[in-house]
């Protein structure tokens, strides 16, 4: 294990944080279990891809993806869960055929070849630190990963609307009994958590690029952090992040042909001991 | 007895099926009957344990996997393939069980998915052993049941007693605890029952149930990959064992017929199979939960 390889650690798990926050926001709040959320990573960071190429701005496709994401999750979330809510199964597994076809669509839009979304001028390139080369890039990613950690955590501590959230997480029938339309934060914060999966996908498809297979592999490292972190907590997501980004970077030194271990391993003999993972309540 | 009377018309039914069926067709049978087997041992688990989960196409392939190699890349015989395919399916089982049996609802599911995937980034990582993104390729079922009529009955031969044994398995004193288990599992821990090992015993049991299926597929398709051990087949089996109905066991092989004549449908007229598998289990979530055979009862028992 070399600085290099740690850091390659640190910054897959910025990303897994920016893409796992909003996977356990959607899930702590609304009690859904958003398989679709690696599909919307996927086709959020297309869509940036495809911005950000015919604009020449990286930041357009980090706003397009956003707000594609966001309104695909609205649509998801009034279009078809609407019709299961309370049913906690069907509502997962709808969500999975809503992924199969996202998946499917992308392959037909996109073809199935791999797409690297252009990263900006300013950070291409390798930053010296002492005697260590690293991509700028990744470093970017690290401090997103970091600022996004700090804006959600604003956002649910100091703000009215993260006071409702977090009140819709432990109790979301008293919030209702004080006059507050419920739906209404459980609309805004499913679009917050789609538009981090947006966000994930330009960010990630820059360095990880985009593949058709992509959605897959980013759900179940998502599903690993939230199982480890607990569900609906943020800090829990950010352990379980790090966790996974660093047993991954580790794992693919170690042994390579069996990386997936090195995270999955540790995660299954955690949930002996801890069901509801790190951080996790019951509900 | 009009029960008898309509097992027994079932049973001339599917005997007489090669003789009537053109070879296409008779395939498809073949496969319906491997994919409900999977269906079913999937129902043991979700239908009679309450626990839905989402590794199957994992455990399945597993087997394929292991008689291929075993066949193939070592050159043995295809029996004692089958039997270590099994027995490999069932371990992976034992230990999937091991590690799931404490969660259960959305948890068991997302806990056996990311298990399932593990099986798939392996096989898709350890390319010395299994090729990889390219897989195994068998070189064909042995001269005795290469004829499809042949395998046919082989694969009916191998079916009937398995069903017969799950319906035992889940009719029996055991089977009527994990449907407590289901309903409520602290008042089953209360009663003094041992929930955790009546789990593993039932997840074992299904893996054991899948693992044939898988071995039997090895047989029926001469290849594997990635693909087959992948998220998309667990959500196929578990698709046919919902559209069947879950609880009902039988409706395993009704699901499994829907999906495998869709499927086949389907891809006459288009390549976008998994947009409609999607959409098939979009709307059968919102509007048929309880699956073709569960509403039959349903109906039924009014």
């Amino acid at each position: 294990m070399n600085a290099f390889s740690i850091l390659n650690g640190l910054t897959f798990a910025a990303l897994l944080f920016i893409v796992a926050s909003g996977f356990t926001l959607i899930f702590g709040l609304l009690r859904i279990v958003n398989l679709a959320h690696g599909a919307l990573y996927l086709f959020g960071g297309l869509v940036g891809y495809s911005a950000a190429t015919a604009s020449g701005s990286f930041a357009i496709g980090i706003i397009a993806a956003m707000l594609f994401a966001a309104v695909l999750g609205l649509a998801l979330d009034q279009g078809l869960l609407r019709f299961v809510r309370g049913f906690e199964l069907r509502q997962v597994l709808l969500t999975l055929g809503v992924a199969f076809i996202l998946n499917d669509l992308a392959l037909v839009i996109w073809g199935g070849d791999t797409l690297t979304v252009p990263a900006p001028e300013a950070l291409l390139g390798a930053l010296n630190i002492g005697d260590l080369y690293y991509p700028k890039y990744r470093l970017f990613v690290l401090a997103l990963g970091i600022l996004v950690f700090a804006g959600l955590w604003l956002l649910l501590n100091r703000t009215r609307l993260g006071a409702l959230i977090r009140a819709g997480v432990d109790d979301p029938e008293t919030i209702q009994a004080l006059g507050i339309d419920i739906r209404k934060v459980f609309m805004a914060t499913f679009m917050l958590g789609a538009a981090l999966a947006g966000l994930g996908g330009v960010v990630g498809g820059a360095f990880l690029t985009l593949y058709p297979s992509a959605d897959s592999e980013i759900l179940v490292f998502s599903l690993a952090v939230v199982i480890i972190g607990g569900r609906g907590s943020l800090a829990g997501a950010a352990v379980g992040a790090l966790l996974v980004g660093l047993l991954n970077s580790i794992g693919q030194v170690m042994f390579p042909e069996l990386a997936y271990f090195a995270i999955f391993g540790p995660m299954a003999a955690l949930l002996a001991f801890r069901p509801l993972g790190l951080f996790g309540k019951a509900a | 007895m009009t029960r008898t009377a309509g097992l027994a018309a079932l049973g001339i039914a599917l005997l007489a099926l090669p003789f009537v069926l053109p070879s296409y067709q008779l395939s498809l049978a073949t496969q319906i009957l491997i994919f409900g087997l999977l269906a079913m041992s999937i129902d043991i688990l979700a239908g009679f344990a309450g626990r839905t989960p989402l590794c199957h196409g994992a455990i399945f392939g597993t087997a394929a996997y292991v008689v291929l190699y075993w066949t193939t890349t070592l050159g043995h015989g295809v029996l004692g393939g089958m039997v270590l395919g099994i027995i490999a399916a069932t371990a992976v089982a034992g230990i999937f069980a091991l590690l799931a049996i404490r969660t259960s609802g959305v948890y068991f599911l997302l806990l056996t998915l990311a298990l399932g995937m593990i099986v798939w980034g392996v096989c898709l990582r350890w390319t010395g052993v299994t090729g990889g993104e390219n897989g195994i390729r068998g070189a064909g079922r042995p001269e005795a049941i290469a004829d499809p009529v042949m395998f046919y009955f082989v694969v009916l031969a191998a079916t009937a007693p398995l069903v017969l044994a799950m319906w035992r398995f889940v009719r029996s004193p055991f089977g009527l605890t994990l449907r407590g288990i289901k309903d409520s599992d602290s008042r089953m821990r209360a009663l003094g029952y041992n929930v955790p090992l009546h789990l593993f015993l039932a997840f074992t049991a299904s893996g054991f149930f899948a693992g044939i299926a898988g071995a039997l597929y090895a047989l029926f398709n001469s290849f594997v990959s990635p693909s087959t051990v992948a998220l998309s087949q667990s959500v196929a089996a578990l698709l046919m064992t919902i559209t069947g109905g879950v609880g009902t066991l039988f409706g395993a092989f009704v699901g499994a017929a829907a999906i495998i004549s869709l499927e086949n449908l389907v891809s006459a007229f288009t390549a976008r199979w998994p947009t409609v598998l999607g959409l098939a289990f979009v709307l059968i979530m919102i509007f048929a939960p309880e699956g073709i055979l569960g509403r039959f009862r349903r109906h039924r028992s009014f």
